[in-house]
């Protein structure tokens, strides 16, 4: 191979998200706007799942609330006739993520399953990330935080406790998907199947809105749901390719 | 650009020169200690000791929020970088064109570029949430076997200033050099031991003269573009974000700009001080005011064109974000710093059409300050208005800096200023060879002429 066709060859690779040229999983989520009630389920369960910080009335009224998943309002119209709509908002796992690009440190890359990862240990809190991401899901830690008794005894040992002045955000339940990994190879090396992992927000959704799975998995229910006709993606005009598709509500 | 030295200025000998300069050294009078006793404790005060409680409490102290993760720190970091810029650029660019002009101030303005720099790579440690990691943003070989992320505008931004630190000590080092050495010869103790390791034996010799102005004049040439790609590189921080109203391919002129600008302001305030409590009052004349002046005066009307081009290329983009962070810029939380920033750098500056306002001091050094003041909103405004309004409503908030934040701005000027203190100490802060250059060679005195010689 010439020199030109191999720098070529690095410089394209070199421009893929993460540098792969294929991920061995891609996991994907779908929020059936339809089907979601605002019931804030998915948050509650996310917190508990992932040792989310409680930081107490005063702090979020600095604005400086720590939630990976939030519920957004969207109020249209005046009092009698006014309309609420929800969408439940977390990180995007963008497959081009303007935030991998700008971490000094490469604390935030992309992994071979397609997760945009924080490695908390390498982040040095320039905070450039929450800055570059358009869907304003990083959440810096301000403080060493503390659980007041007893809900340290709640904590989940399968999560890292984040210190004060580190990044974090959703990682699509990484620690479960890893899980999942460990027991499908321990199990003849198989590939995870279709329901055989779930985020805390998937599985806490009471009306299922949220859809969960590995989307090079054309058999997956997630596939199948990322395909409807009502699909689309948050400010997709950003080139973000984000893996988490919204089915959109239709008005009766 | 050639321009005489006015006579009256220099109605003085080469020894009026070396006994003034070499006074302001040796000389320390009690106003001196008085003063560095005052910014000294100023700065562990109001810059250090908030600091060290923020290092222990976490980043909480500062006043930043969600989405506002950044604020003051970095306003003031681009702030100082943008001071530092002026010093050295104007010193390179000057001694290019051959403005003898240049000679009397150019030593205290490459020293302003310096300090600004520690001070502004100070504010990049308090900026960041672990400092005591900061050193994973630098490319060295590890056990880790982790090499920072190249593709960062961040990791950009090591390298230049890294690289513009390293060239400006250089480059007023070298200038400094024969200076050093005639204080060597005029000094004594253990000032004369520091000096002469400082002049690293510097004799004056006519091939050391030479050699020193090719190096100089090489070195004037490599700053001005790395002078101009450090600010251009800070303002890839924001520029590069898809953030709507900082990703602007106007940035990088708009930050270089701006860094000159208020750096021609930083030079006219620290002239000013210098003049007056040095006693270089035959230095430092109306002349260096009024062409400081004018090329303020140039700079403020690019700055104008500039922040009217952002607001344009905004409107023009017909997209919504960028209608709702231009409409809060002009009149959302912060507009009222918006109209005061556009009265201090692009209205109050149009007085130095006026040449006896240029070559009035005192307005001068108000003006002055007034650019630096509304330079520094400008910083704040561009990290605080656009990120306050980003692309999701529901992420939309202010940021308000917190006693902490101001207190660590005010005291970094404290910083700046014991460092200029120190300083003048040791630095001979008049070029005092390139002032010689500029006067009439002293007829020799007139012993027993030669034989021979016409008279
Ligand atoms: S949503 Fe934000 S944090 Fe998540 S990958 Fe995209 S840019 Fe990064
Ligand atoms: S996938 Fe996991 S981390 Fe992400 S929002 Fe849901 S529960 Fe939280």
């Amino acid at each position: 191979m010439s020199l030109f066709s191999r720098f070529m060859d690095g410089w394209r690779k070199y421009r893929k998200p993460g540098y792969y040229d294929e991920f061995d999983y891609h996991w994907t989520m779908t929020i059936d706007l339809d089907k979601c009630t605002g019931c804030e389920a998915c948050v509650t369960a996310c917190q508990a799942e992932n040792n989310i910080p409680i930081v107490g009335e005063e702090e979020i009224a600095k604005g400086r609330e720590m939630q990976w998943i939030r519920v957004e309002r969207y109020w249209e119209g005046e009092y009698p006739n006014a309309k609420l709509s929800f969408i439940p908002m977390m990180c995007q796992h963008c497959d081009a993520a303007p935030c991998e690009t700008v971490c000094p440190v490469g604390a935030t890359y992309h992994n071979q399953d397609g997760l945009n990862t924080q490695i908390y240990n390498r982040c040095i809190g320039t905070r450039a990330c929450a800055v570059y991401c358009p869907y304003e899901v990083r959440y810096f830690n301000y403080y060493d935080h503390e659980w007041d008794s007893p809900l340290e005894q709640q904590l989940n040992p399968e999560v890292t406790v984040r210190g004060k002045g580190v990044m974090e955000k959703c990682t699509f339940c990484i620690q479960r998907i890893r899980e999942a990994k460990d027991v499908a190879k321990d199990d003849d090396r198989r590939r995870v199947q279709d329901g055989d992992v779930q985020p805390a927000c998937v599985q806490s959704c009471p009306s299922k809105a949220l859809v969960f799975g590995d989307r090079k998995d054309t058999e997956s229910q997630v596939y199948q749901s990322m395909n409807d006709p009502r699909n689309y993606r948050v400010l997709d005009e950003l080139n973000t390719d984000s893996s988490v598709f919204y089915l959109k509500k239709v008005d009766a | 650009m050639h321009r005489p030295m006015t006579t009256e200025t220099f109605k003085l000998g080469y020894n009026d020169i070396h006994d003034d300069v070499i006074r302001s050294i040796v000389k320390t009078g009690p106003k001196y200690y008085i003063a560095l006793a005052t910014a000294g404790g100023t700065t562990l005060l109001c810059f250090f000791f908030p600091w060290f409680y923020q290092l222990y409490y976490g980043i909480g102290a500062a006043g930043m929020n969600h989405p506002g993760v950044w604020g003051t720190y970095l306003a003031s970091f681009i702030f100082w970088i943008g001071l530092s810029h002026s010093g050295t650029l104007l010193s390179c660019v000057l001694h290019l064109t051959n403005s003898s002009w240049r000679k009397a101030m150019y030593r205290s303005a490459e020293a302003m570029t310096l300090f600004s720099l520690v001070v502004a790579a100070t504010y990049v440690m308090v900026h960041v949430g672990r400092p005591w990691f900061i050193h994973w943003a630098v490319p060295y070989p590890n056990q880790m076997e982790l090499w920072p992320n190249f593709r960062s505008p961040l990791m950009f931004d090591v390298m230049a200033i890294a690289t513009y630190i390293t060239g400006s000590t250089i480059f007023i080092y070298m200038g400094s050099i024969p200076d050093f050495a005639a204080v060597r010869d005029r000094t004594s103790g253990w000032r004369n031991t520091m000096y002469t390791l400082l002049s690293l034996g510097w004799r004056g010799t006519d091939k050391e003269w030479h050699r020193l102005h090719w190096a100089y004049t090489f070195l004037a040439v490599l700053i001005i573009p790395l002078a101009v790609s450090v600010h251009s590189i800070v303002s890839w921080d924001f520029a590069m974000s898809i953030v709507p109203s900082l990703h602007q391919t106007i940035f990088a002129p708009y930050f270089v700009v701006g860094a000159i600008y208020s750096g021609t302001a930083g030079i006219v305030t620290v002239m000013f001080v210098l003049r007056k409590s040095m006693g270089f009052e035959q230095y430092i004349t109306k002349l260096h005011f009024d062409n400081l002046g004018k090329l303020l005066l140039v700079l403020s009307l690019i700055w104008t064109y500039i922040n009217g081009v952002e607001l344009f290329t905004a409107w023009y983009s017909g997209t919504s974000e960028e209608y709702e962070a231009l409409n809060y810029k002009l009149f959302g939380y912060y507009s009222w710093l918006y109209w005061e920033m556009i009265i201090f750098c692009a209205v109050l500056p149009m007085l130095m059409f006026s040449t006896r306002f240029r070559t009035s001091f005192v307005p001068m050094l108000i003006l002055s300050i007034a650019i630096n003041i509304g330079m520094y909103t400008e910083r704040f405004l561009i990290i605080a208005t656009s990120l306050s309004r980003q692309y999701l409503p529901d992420a939309w908030g202010t940021y308000v800096p917190s006693p902490v934040e101001i207190s660590i701005m005010l005291g970094s000027f404290a910083l700046f200023t014991t460092l200029f203190l120190v300083f003048v100490k040791i630095f001979p802060s008049v070029s005092m060879y390139e002032v010689k250059e500029t006067m009439a060679t002293p007829k020799m005195e007139p012993a027993a002429p030669a034989a021979g010689s016409p008279a």
